[in-house]
């Protein structure tokens, strides 16, 4: 164990402070249609908690919140949900990803701002998972897990 | 060595910042990116079209869906390839 993690500020904080930064960046996945935001942005923030809390508490210990065979699932499953979308517009006689072809509600405009949320959430599934991924592997073997480099 | 560096990094933002004096001002309405069709287009008929009211996000979803998805897909392979080549596995 180094310095900071150690702490019992920083732990704490950081106990409370995931939460709050999985919720916020949630609300920029969401919010991407009609403001600043999206899936990428989203994703990288969520990814963000994660990499903090497993920062603070140890590879092993964000491990377990999100596990390696997890992480595969959730990088392929935002990547299917984008790719199910358009071809869900072909199914329904449209061309891929025109979303004015799926008859879900009356209105075409609306059916078209249900399904960009939808495939915001597939990138943001997937840009989470990317991260975490890409933290874990990178990150030095568990034995020395103390010195958690940038 | 790190003269010259100093040098050629002194001498590029010197050249950006006399190239950028010729950038249109924030929401110049007489820039050319503004006057453009295209651009014209977008801001009419973006709303009615993609139901979405934020003009970045229709582009980016809708108009040009399919340049996403393979963004998207370009982070997935990276992610993917990191995994193959990096990732320790127990033995």
């Amino acid at each position: 164990m180094s310095g900071i993690q150690e702490s019992v500020i920083i732990r704490t904080v950081v106990r409370i402070m995931v939460p709050f930064i999985q919720l916020f960046a949630l609300y920029v996945i969401m919010h991407g249609a009609s403001g600043p935001g999206g899936g990428f942005q989203g994703g990288v923030i969520f990814g963000a908690a994660i990499i903090l809390y497993a920062m603070i508490f140890g590879i092993s210990e964000g491990k377990k919140k999100i596990s390696d065979s997890f992480d595969r699932i959730l990088a392929s499953t935002g990547l299917t949900i984008y790719a199910a979308t358009g071809l869900a517009c072909i199914i329904f006689g449209g061309m891929f990803l025109q979303y004015s072809a799926v008859p879900l509600l009356p209105d075409t405009a609306l059916v078209s701002k249900y399904l960009i949320d939808l495939v915001e959430i597939g990138i943001g599934i997937t840009v989470l998972a990317v991260m975490i991924s890409l933290f874990f592997d990178i990150s030095p073997p568990e034995s020395e897990a103390g010195e958690v480099e940038e | 060595m790190k003269a010259l560096a100093l040098f050629v990094v002194v001498i590029t933002g010197a050249m950006l910042i006399y190239a950028g004096q010729d950038l249109p001002a924030f929401g110049d309405i007489n820039s050319p990116s503004y006057q453009a069709p295209m651009t014209q287009y977008f801001i009419n008929n973006s709303l009615e079209e993609s139901g979405v009211p934020n003009i970045v996000t229709a582009l980016l979803a809708n108009y040009r869906g399919y340049d996403t998805l393979g963004e998207t897909a370009v982070i997935f392979t990276a992610g993917m390839a990191v995994i193959l080549l990096l990732r320790r596995r127990e033995t």
